[in-house]
């Protein structure tokens, strides 16, 4: 039933994100969305555990369930690799230029 | 023994992992650290994935060195399904990322945002169709707890609004669909109509859970996506596509209630209120209440009369030759980048333009306005790609006040941002917005497509200022020409 020790891990997760995100230079915006996109797909353990876990309990009657599991683990597939990268190339282009810099200024 | 420490390894690895997540956004404090912030998001990532396939390649694997008459058809077939799903998967999304163009940015964001609703929904489907696989409860033939049936249905609704709202939001800013806001008689009834629906069957799928009930919360909330991004003009992007941001972490949160897994509730949560700080500072940008911004209402072209009347008025349009002599005999000058400048893919252009009066020790600053572009950060990402330094970008608020010393602002691609009318003239419907200070410079430089209103609708009296001097075109043309001019002097 409905654990209170759940609501109290989400509350203060909140109040986590939200110190955290404020900090976030605003010129990093961007690279946050696609990060924050890329984690948000963490519901892809979820996705696993209904396409290959279920099935190891042997009934045939969870194929449903494995179907859904497996088209789900595909599209947090794509989420995961193309939001981490997204955020590295964005990032990347963020942090050549120092680099660019610290060699002019050399 | 060895049993009861993987157990526990495998319980202790998920708060390693939520660790990271909290990591990789503290990360991105500073630009300096925020690689190593990515890392530790690929990092808690990999360990939530590893965890249950090696679970299930464990179990697979000691079913085959210990004799049995279990037939593992299904499981072995599942997870080479799962391996092959994930692989094929993530190389598609490896693929998207490393081939978009920097300027595609907001609707690629948008793309991925549905694909998070969809699977939340998929996710939510497999549940249902069998709660005991997990953990739920025992028997099959029980149904599932009352709490975990809300969170159910609240996860999928959620991640189903996502879906279709962030397809819709991609449509637009990829141009398929029309920017301009729909609007209809009758619309905010319809929306309402259509959240009650979903409220009013998530209540009785709560007591009596049949898969007719699930399919209407689930397409109830289909429509509701739709039906609430579609009347939303271009413009509004911004905000939009923080909100969705916002609820797919939502969903994710949702899904973890469902099955009590901190790390989702954890990620979720964080996502979720990272989208909201986001929708929030987008909305001050534009001195907007999130209620009024879905609720829509900006976006329409002023009538004709409006336009016509303006016309009669002085506005000084100069060519770039023109515009390149006034900037060669400026000591500080100003950029500010608007949606123009994304849309021309001016950045280079703007670069090699920056470099060359650098070179003749002019200081170059650009003043990036928190909702010009497309989405939270457009403009800076914009400019890091052309290679423009991050130290010369500044933001609203600690530029404006050096609007007063500058010599000439040059505004690309912008309008609304600048337009001094919403400081002044109360009746102006974008009265109030926050914005930068350009009328304050001894010489405004307007490069812009057309003297046509911004997306506001609304005259921006900036052009009519003896001190401005309209460059009209495209931005990257007219930039590319202000080097040639500035090249042949």
């Amino acid at each position: 039933m409905f654990a209170i020790e759940t609501l109290i891990i989400f509350i203060l997760s909140c109040f986590v994100g939200y110190y955290v995100v404020l900090k976030v230079t605003p010129a990093l915006h961007a690279p946050l969305m696609a990060v924050t996109n890329a984690i948000s797909s963490v519901i892809i353990v979820v996705a696993i555990d209904a396409a290959a876990i279920s099935s190891l309990r042997l009934e045939s009657s969870v194929v449903a369930t494995s179907c859904f599991g497996v088209v789900a683990v595909f599209l947090t597939a794509i989420n995961i690799v193309g939001g981490f990268m997204l955020t590295h190339r964005m990032l990347l282009m963020f942090s050549k230029k120092k680099k660019d810099n610290g060699e002019s200024k050399c | 023994m060895l049993i009861d420490t993987l157990k526990y390894i495998s319980q202790l690895l998920p708060v390693l992992a939520s660790v990271f997540f909290i990591l990789s956004l503290r990360g991105l404090s500073s630009a300096a650290t925020s690689r190593k912030g990515n890392i530790f998001g690929m990092l808690g990532i990999s360990i939530s994935i590893l965890v249950p396939l090696c679970y299930c390649f464990c179990v697979l694997f000691l079913r085959q060195i210990i004799p049995n008459n279990i037939n593992d058809f299904y499981g072995s077939l599942f997870f080479g399904l799962t391996i092959a799903a994930l692989s094929f998967g993530g190389g598609i999304g490896y693929d998207i990322a490393k081939k978009i163009n920097m300027t595609a940015l907001p609707q690629l964001v948008a793309a991925f945002h549905s694909l998070v609703g969809l699977s939340a929904v998929f996710i939510a489907c497999a549940i249902f169709s069998a709660p005991n696989l997990f953990a739920l409860f025992n028997t099959s033939d029980q149904p599932i707890p009352l709490s975990n049936a809300i969170e159910m249905a609240i996860g999928a609704a959620i991640g189903a609004i996502t879906f279709t709202g962030s397809i819709v939001a991609f449509g637009k800013l990829q141009g398929f669909i029309s920017g301009k806001p729909l609007k209809y008689k009758g619309q905010h009834k319809l929306n309402f109509l259509v959240a009650l629906l979903i409220i009013i069957s998530s209540i009785i799928f709560v007591n009596k859970q049949t898969a007719i009930l699930f399919a209407i919360i689930i397409f109830a909330s289909f429509a509701l996506g739709y039906l609430l991004i579609m009347p939303i003009g271009g413009a509004d992007m911004p905000v939009i596509v923080s909100m969705l941001n916002s609820y797919s972490g939502w969903a994710a949160a949702g899904i973890g209630f469902t099955l009590d897994n901190n790390v989702l509730i954890i990620v979720g949560a964080l996502v979720g209120t990272s989208g909201a700080i986001l929708s929030n500072i987008m909305c001050k940008g534009m001195n907007r209440s999130l209620k009024n911004v879905i609720l829509g209402g900006m976006g329409v072209e002023t009538s004709l009369t409006n336009d016509s009347g303006n016309i009669q008025r002085n506005v000084k349009i100069c060519s770039p030759e023109d515009a390149a002599f006034i900037i060669k005999n400026a000591e500080s000058i100003i950029l500010i980048p608007g949606y123009g400048m994304a849309v021309s893919q001016a950045q280079h252009a703007i670069k090699e333009l920056s470099e060359l009066l650098k070179n003749e020790k002019i200081s170059i600053k650009y003043a990036i306005h928190p909702v010009a572009g497309r989405m939270p950060g457009h403009m800076n990402v914009l400019l890091a790609e052309a290679n423009i330094p991050y130290e010369d970008a500044f933001e609203m608020d600690e530029i404006n006040h050096e609007f007063g010393s500058c010599d000439v602002a040059i505004v690309i691609g912008a309008n609304d941002i600048t337009n001094p009318a919403a400081k002044t003239d109360p009746a102006s419907p974008i009265y109030g917005m926050p914005v930068l200070e350009v009328e304050r410079a001894k010489t405004v430089l307007f490069i812009k497509r057309s003297l046509g209103s911004g997306y506001a609708g609304v005259d921006n009296p900036l052009f009519y200022q003896g001190n401005t001097m309209m460059v009209l075109g495209d931005a990257k043309k007219v930039v590319e020409g202000l080097i040639k001019a500035l090249k042949e002097n």
